[in-house]
């Protein structure tokens, strides 16, 4: 048992002093790196660490980079690591840090002093959309009804899904508001973790559920849930779910993932490091790992980006305010 | 019949050379794992999602499940040597498996742990094979109004912790409370007591403060008072293995332990501590000798342990029937299948037959193993009790140290681990009981949130709890048991 406890400490340790020591070589070009280090604010396993690993994973095959070394610093929404990225990651031409509109959302509401543009933005990579479903045995049939049933009596639809403040609680928000009911009247039920959200909804503990499309969607087509809109602009291939806008709800949402540099980087490192990130997300594997997961990709690189996220907390800041969060 | 069949496909699967090799490295890294306090399974498993790029499905899942079952047998080794938990299930385990190992009884409560984790673990997965879609409608039937009932019902599982004062063990209890009201409210966003820590928002983890309590409180006790007299641990007495009187004192707790557990386990918020402590405290009431519960009581060790085994089999079945992830394991669990490009939800079982078949019976199989891994560990655990008070205490230090900075990697952690222990060393001093911390800790969150998501579906009606008749039965448990002794000693006195 000693030699097992030691092995596990030694790789512990091991991994630690790797990410210490882990190479500061400038990009030179953007065709390949040798190594690359990506911070992710949450701990392993979840939505940014899989982006990461896929990243990892992605530009390994492609021949784009010889080792990649992964942080994790979780916790809060990513507001615990992204002081840690802004201070301690600050001028490193060869670091990314994953995140994502969680990230802005957290950033509100738990009145942190930083500002996800202290970073420097390289590229919006993934999106999901997110679903409004009902139980199965609800009498809502469609968006209409049950946004009737909202400006009827706010308070006695309930709305289960992720932690307040997020995606989901945003998402519920904006319904609200498009309806003409005060946000603050709604009653939305935070849930730490999809299952337990999920098990409210099936058991028709809530009125409604909230979530991201891929987490509701097997539910959904084994009948156990039915869904009534997708927060997407349009249609969406193979799923047979009308948008919001469809039925007479303005909202729009996406909940995405990007990467960013840390702040101090040269303007040739940060142009080096977006051409790098393109060319990724151009490759087959990656291609094929979105269609794997489900994701969709909606990348969006450097200055437009950059001014994307200004209007996302600009909007989310809003929403939040109209919730009694801001 | 059917089922049987396809358990026997799963056993084709599952007992291949290749996959057997898997369910081995399984378990006996989750054992190790479940060894250190920081290190949980769903940290490893997390940490090994990358292999899911290079190894097939079905042996992924046979390899997660081993460390998944391995850790919660490995838990409890820590909690009964050196008093320090290796995950949260095991802290119950602690209060009496400490107290046999420094009565020379070590190898006795490690047996019990590990036969009784075994017994537990097949019955748990034979529940699995067969009751899942039961258990599952079941469970959905839990709301927010019943998991508050439940919560309230395990707080009655208090007072077999108090100690000899009611108002030092509610302090206890309530500091317990507040420990788990810091970090950032579910329900609102807003940060609770964490005073501009940007650490703190996640809350304390509950493995910081039993170790702290339990470990660091304990060795800073021990260490104040060497100097007034030789410390009392016996490295061994008697036998290493279970005596007769053992096996006798232990089948039924084994038994009712499973009982609780793998139901509660089911719940997809009944979290894996409540069966625990539900068992101490109905082993502590069945038991003809409630007077050893404090200083060694076999039955003490083998009713949670085996709730705890229990109630991880029970967290795979809301996860294998509904592609719902109830704990952090089965979440990341979930997150792997969606690297195969498998959407995990209620038709998992018919769209992936080969792979939950495959994952049942390396179930029965990792149980097996196991038990033979750890039941000839326990007579090289036990030895570890007899080296020198000074070093042994210092080796706990050290471990919970590095234990606990696994957790997060976090030195506020550390800072925090010893902030506690001091704590702690102060309580033992003042003879202050530090389990009601621990129970107040993993319980007031619980209650808290349940409570204030019943009264938001309700727009604020309190007599949800009453009129729902699964929570109705609940609250009337819970007050026939902390009533019920009183108005039975009223009536005998009068």
């Amino acid at each position: 048992m000693f030699d097992r406890r030691e092995f596990l400490h030694r790789s512990v340790l091991g991994a630690v002093s790797a990410g210490a020591i882990g190479g500061f070589a400038v990009p030179v070009a953007a065709q390949s790196m040798d190594s690359l280090r990506i911070f992710v604010p949450a701990n392993p396993g979840g939505g940014w660490d899989q982006t990461a690993r896929t990243i990892e994973h992605v530009l390994k095959a492609a021949n784009m980079v010889k080792t990649v070394q992964v942080t994790n610093v979780g916790g809060a929404g990513g507001t615990v690591g992204l002081p840690q990225f802004i201070n301690q990651w600050k001028g490193q031409g060869n670091a990314l840090m994953v995140g994502g509109m969680v990230m802005v959302g957290a950033i509100i509401t738990a009145k942190s002093p930083l500002r996800l543009s202290q970073t420097t933005p390289i590229a919006r990579l993934t999106g999901e959309f997110e679903v409004i479903v009902v139980p199965a045995n609800s009498p809502h049939k469609d968006m209409k009804s049950l946004v009737a049933a909202l400006k009827a009596d706010p308070g006695k639809v309930s709305w289960a899904g992720g932690s307040a403040g997020g995606t989901d609680h945003i998402l519920v928000g904006m319904v609200a508001r498009a309806a003409g009911v005060e946000p603050t009247k709604t009653s939305y039920v935070a849930f730490a973790g999809g299952g337990p959200a999920q098990a409210a909804i099936l058991g028709g503990q809530v009125t409604a559920g909230v979530s991201g499309w891929g987490e509701f969607s097997e539910q959904v087509k084994a009948g156990k849930m039915r869904a009534l809109a997708l927060s997407s602009d349009k249609r969406q291939p193979g799923i047979d779910v009308p948008t919001l806008k469809e039925q007479g709800v303005d909202v729009e949402l996406f909940n995405w993932r990007g990467v960013f540099a840390p702040p101090g980087v040269t303007p040739d490192q940060r142009n080096a490091m977006i051409a790098y990130v393109e060319k990724m997300a151009a490759s087959p594997q990656w291609q094929e790992e979105l269609k794997k997961r489900d994701w969709t990709g909606i990348l969006q690189t450097g200055d437009a980006f950059a001014a994307y996220i200004e209007s996302e907390t600009k909007r989310i800041e809003a929403i939040l305010k109209d919730l009694g969060l801001g | 019949m059917d089922t049987l069949a396809q358990l026997a496909q799963g056993f084709a699967v599952a007992l291949t050379p290749i996959n057997l090799v898997w369910a081995l490295v399984g378990v006996t890294l989750g054992t190790a794992i479940g060894v250190l306090p920081g290190l949980g399974p769903a940290l490893t498993i997390a940490l090994l999602l990358p292999i899911t790029f290079k190894v097939d499905a079905t042996s992924a899942f046979i390899l997660f499940a081993g460390i998944y079952y391995g850790a919660m047998y490995g838990g409890s080794t820590t909690s009964i040597l050196i008093n320090t938990p290796g995950e949260s299930a095991t802290i119950i385990t602690a209060l009496e498996g400490h107290k046999m190992a420094r009565r020379g009884r070590g190898g006795a409560a490690l047996a019990t742990a590990a036969i009784g984790s075994f017994v537990a673990g097949t019955v748990g997965t034979v529940g699995i094979t067969f009751l899942a879609p039961v258990v599952v409608d079941f469970a959905l039937k839990f709301g927010p109004a019943e998991y508050f009932s439940l919560m309230i019902l395990a707080f009655v599982t208090v007072s077999a912790v108090l100690g000899s004062s009611a108002v030092r063990g509610l302090t206890s209890l309530a500091f317990g409370v507040y420990l788990g009201m810091i970090g950032v409210d579910l329900q609102t966003g807003q940060a609770r007591f964490t005073f501009g820590v940007p650490e703190l928002l996640d809350g304390i983890n509950v493995i910081v403060v039993a170790v702290g309590l339990f470990a660091v409180g304990e060795t800073l006790y021990l260490c104040a008072r060497h100097r007034y007299g030789k410390d009392e641990i016996v490295p061994l007495q008697g036998s290493v293995w279970m005596s007769r009187e053992d096996w006798r004192r232990s089948w039924r707790p084994w038994l009712r332990g499973t009982a609780i557990g793998f139901p509660i386990g089911a719940l997809p918020a009944g979290g894996a501590e409540v069966p625990t402590f539900l068992s101490y405290y109905m082993e502590k009431k069945l038991s003809k000798r409630p007077e050893e519960f404090g200083h060694g009581a076999i039955e003490g060790v083998a009713g949670p342990e085996a709730a705890n085994n229990a109630s991880a089999a029970g967290v795979l079945v809301p996860m294998l029937t509904l592609g719902l992830p109830t704990s952090a394991t089965a979440a990341i669990m979930l997150s792997a299948f969606q690297s195969y490009g498998i959407n995990p939800g209620p038709l998992l079982m018919q769209s992936q037959p080969q792979l939950v078949w495959g994952l049942i019976a390396s179930l029965y199989i990792g149980n097996v193993m196991l038990l033979v891994l750890n039941l000839p560990l326990v007579g090289l655990w036990v030895r570890m009790l007899s080296i020198p008070t000074p070093l042994l205490y210092g080796g706990i230090l050290v471990f919970a140290t590095i234990g606990t900075y696994g957790i997060s990697n976090s030195p506020v952690d550390l800072i925090l681990l010893y902030i506690i222990g001091g704590i702690g060393f102060v309580m033992r001093k003042f003879d202050f009981p530090t389990a009601p911390v621990i129970i107040g800790m993993i319980l007031g969150p619980l209650a808290e949130q349940e409570f204030r998501r019943a009264m938001t579906i309700s727009q604020g009606d309190l007599t949800v709890f009453l009129t729902k008749p699964l929570s109705a039965t609940l609250l009337a448990i819970a007050l026939a048991l902390w009533a019920g002794p009183h108005i039975y000693r009223l009536i005998k006195k009068g």
